[in-house]
């Protein structure tokens, strides 16, 4: 046994290993989940793009060894929308942070799902701002203390797979970072899904959230995952709500199909020019005529 | 319906927003992402008209700063992008354009300038944002910018933004105004053939061979696009040749510098002027846009009265063409510079000339174009003094 | 202290494997476990839930001063793969060994 490289390493930017996380984030676990995933679906990775806009989680654009854009802050969704309809025939990956998409970035995921693009969008909540040093979040549990709640939070935080299922995704998972391999699935999943897919992986921040609220380290909020995760597929998303050290709702809350903003448009123009979209919408019906 | 032609060639009745959307459908611009606001909503409008015809993208996103965010995604994909706004769009987008120069990105944004600041008045001119053209994302940068004076130049400007976008990678910006935007005149396409078109150095040579940020002789590194296997790493942060990011002062220096050396030490291939009787002239007029048009006309009274007056029309406002203004300093009395704001690009003119000849602001801020005898009786006081 | 510092140093990146060759040889588990030292960054998770116990934290640090795990009973490993899907830094991994003949 000679191996010194670790067998992710070629899916990698080893270089730049180790990583800049912190002892115990989740993010890496998450990173690796996704670089799994893509591993396992086999879709030519020339052509699978990573976008993230900015923060902690946002870093994973500069770690895989994948076309990677680590845009501004909050405007991954919208960067991957212009990649995506530019060339179709990538796979638009964006990962990216709780703050980054559902903050300052808010009103592209909404619109995103709405459109129903043809985009997967993987957000590690660590219900903090980490990069800057633990400021709180959209996603951040009542009560919770951070360096610009210090007498505790009173903003209600967002239910992401509620926010994201309500806007029109057809596809929404929650997960934590102890559930790698249901992660994996659930990336594959999402991949794999035409249209807006959403999965919120929960991920431990033992620097900017855990310490200040005296939640021990990263290995206890694994425990804690471990232990007060209850998996509901299909449960309402709007009942997933998340509050401090209470039961974590997790699976697969949406799979539906509608039709993606790419389809919907190529059918509309269909009607006024013959090509390129009627031929591209012939091609799709007998397409799904040869599967049926 | 079938594929419409990209180049509509012949002889139009155009507004100039329109005919920016056909110069940039004749300079390969397939992909347009927009949010609608006045005055430049036309530009959107023909393009969500056009594109589909030829097999082009059209999306009008949730605001500005995902227009431009989409417009640089769709760059990266390798196909030509562009975005048209006003001023508080234009706002809006500043830190993308930041984030666009740093990853030489190229693209085109098109501001029809209207009086402001803040709301100020959507549906009248103003050339308000010339310097925010010029400073407004944040840090170290230098940018191109080009001023079109009529329908015809908002056609043939919009196709030279995409040229110099794509020979120095970069964002190129067309500062238009509303009187530009909605004139209606004359414009001529000519023959596809005829059109130039300069498009982006590509690398083509082995993956392991290739770094993103690696620039030839002309400080301009050849680019890739996603998809294309060379699995890129772009990022806003200070990077490196490989596109790693780097907290080294050296690489900030190394990077930053070379971002506004591609632009200082191209600057003659980039600035264009027009320039009439300035031979012989005692004092030139310097304008730009609209203000051009009105200045030439206070020129013709000028030079009707017997005064030696020269005009002087920025087509590229930035980089400033600071050589042809020092030079003119030595010959010149003094320089005459009508804008429609309070006190821009006159700064410019006033710094090159450094002292050796006065420069003499014509400010208005916007709502009204100046009227040419208000600029003529400002020269004859030149004279008088 | 000091020596056992500059030895991991000198080791770099490299492959440690964690129990003597010998033991190696001897157990029938069916995977072999690599840690990339310098990468771990102490936080125990593949201690922690590997279902088999078949690691445990070391009094050992790495050059950037992290706490590393060790093998302790190899023989328990079943190429489960826990501690490698769990590990957030690429360090440690398991190496399929085909069983003995039962």
């Amino acid at each position: 046994m000679t191996e010194a490289q670790h067998p992710l390493d070629h899916l990698l930017r080893a270089d730049r290993l180790p990583h800049i996380w912190c002892p115990g984030c989740g993010i890496g676990i998450a990173m690796r989940c996704l670089v799994l995933a893509l591993e396992e679906l086999g879709r030519p990775l020339d052509r699978v793009v990573v976008v993230s806009g900015i923060g902690c989680s946002a870093r994973v654009a500069g770690y895989v060894r994948l076309d990677g854009f680590h845009t501004t802050h909050g405007r991954a969704i919208p960067f991957a929308t212009g990649l995506k309809l530019a060339n179709p025939d990538l796979t638009v990956i964006v990962f990216s942070g709780d703050g980054d998409l559902a903050a300052i970035g808010g009103n592209h995921l909404i619109h995103a799902a709405r459109r129903n693009l043809d985009l997967t969008v993987i957000c590690v909540n660590n219900f903090i701002y980490g990069m800057t040093g633990g400021q709180f979040g959209p996603t951040t549990p009542l009560a919770a203390r951070s360096t610009t709640t210090p007498y505790g939070n009173f903003e209600p935080p967002f239910n992401l797979p509620a926010l994201v299922a309500a806007s029109g995704a057809v596809y929404v998972a929650r997960w934590t970072v102890f559930h790698v391999r249901r992660l994996i699935a659930a990336f594959q999943e999402a991949i794999a899904k035409k249209g807006f897919s959403f999965v919120e992986v929960l991920s431990p921040c033992p620097t900017g959230y855990l310490r200040r609220n005296k939640l021990g380290e990263a290995l206890e909020m694994m425990r804690y995952f471990k232990a007060q995760s209850e998996i509901r597929h299909g449960a309402d998303p709007a009942e997933a709500g998340i509050e401090m050290g209470g039961k974590l709702i997790l699976g697969k809350f949406v799979d539906i199909e509608r039709p993606t903003y790419q389809e919907r448009m190529r059918k509309q123009l269909a009607m006024f020019f013959i090509e390129p979209y009627a031929e591209k919408v012939r091609e799709e019906i007998e397409a799904e005529e040869v599967e049926s | 319906m079938k594929r419409g032609p990209a180049v509509l060639t012949g002889v139009h009745f155009f507004n100039g927003d329109v005919a920016c959307a056909e110069g940039a459908l004749a300079a390969g611009c397939r992909f347009f992402a927009g949010y609608p606001i006045t005055p430049a909503t036309e530009i959107a409008e023909r393009m969500a008209e056009r594109l589909p015809e030829i097999g082009g993208t059209f999306i009008q996103m949730e605001d500005e700063i995902a227009s431009l965010s989409a417009v640089l995604g769709a760059s990266w994909a390798g196909v030509k992008a562009m975005t048209a706004t006003s001023g508080p769009g234009f706002s809006l987008m500043m830190e993308n354009l930041g984030f666009g120069y740093m990853t030489e990105t190229p693209c085109v944004i098109v501001n029809v300038q209207r009086g402001g600041p803040s709301t100020g008045l959507p549906t009248l001119v103003g050339q308000g944002d010339m310097m925010q053209a010029r400073w407004g994302s944040h840090g170290d940068y230098e940018t191109i910018v080009l001023a079109p004076s009529s329908a015809q130049e908002m056609f043939d400007l919009t196709i030279a933004a995409f040229n110099l976008s794509e020979k120095y990678r970069l964002p190129v910006l067309l500062l238009s105004d509303a009187v530009i935007g909605h004139i209606t005149e004359r414009v001529v396409i000519p023959a596809e053939e005829e059109i130039p078109i300069v498009n982006r150095k590509k690398f083509a040579g082995p993956r392991e061979a290739y770094l993103p940020y690696l620039p030839d002789e002309d400080l301009v590194p050849p680019m890739v696009a996603a998809g294309e296997g060379y699995r890129v790493y772009i990022t806003g942060l200070t990077h490196d040749e490989r596109g790693y990011p780097s907290t080294s002062p050296e690489v900030q220096e190394r990077l930053v510098r070379r971002l506004v050396e591609k632009i200082r030490r191209n600057a003659r291939d980039i600035i264009r002027m027009e320039e009439r009787g300035v031979e012989d002239a005692e004092v030139v007029l310097v304008a730009y846009g609209i203000s051009a048009r009105v200045a030439y006309r206070a020129m013709e009274l000028a030079r009707a009265a017997g005064r030696r007056v020269g005009w002087l029309r920025l087509i590229t406002v930035w980089p400033f063409p600071e050589e042809r203004i020092r030079d003119l300093a030595t010959r010149v009395r003094a320089f005459i510079v009508p804008e429609l704001n309070l006190g821009q690009i006159v700064r410019e003119v006033e710094r090159c000339a450094a002292g050796r000849a006065r420069t003499i602001p014509v400010l208005r801020p916007g709502g009204a174009v100046h009227d040419p005898r208000e600029i003529l009786a400002i020269i004859e006081e030149t004279f008088h003094d | 202290m000091f020596e056992e510092l500059k030895r991991m140093e000198s080791t770099g990146m490299k492959t440690e494997p964690a129990v003597p060759a010998q033991s190696r040889a001897a157990r029938r588990s069916h995977g072999h476990v690599f840690l990339l030292a310098e990468r771990c960054k102490g936080c125990r998770f593949c201690v922690e839930f590997c279902p088999r116990q078949v690691l445990a934290m070391s009094d050992r640090f790495n050059s950037k001063g992290y706490h590393i795990p060790i093998v302790i009973a190899e023989e328990r490993c079943t190429d489960c793969k826990m501690c490698e899907l769990l590990c957030p830094e690429f360090a440690i991994y398991v190496v399929r060994i085909e069983g003995e003949e039962r």
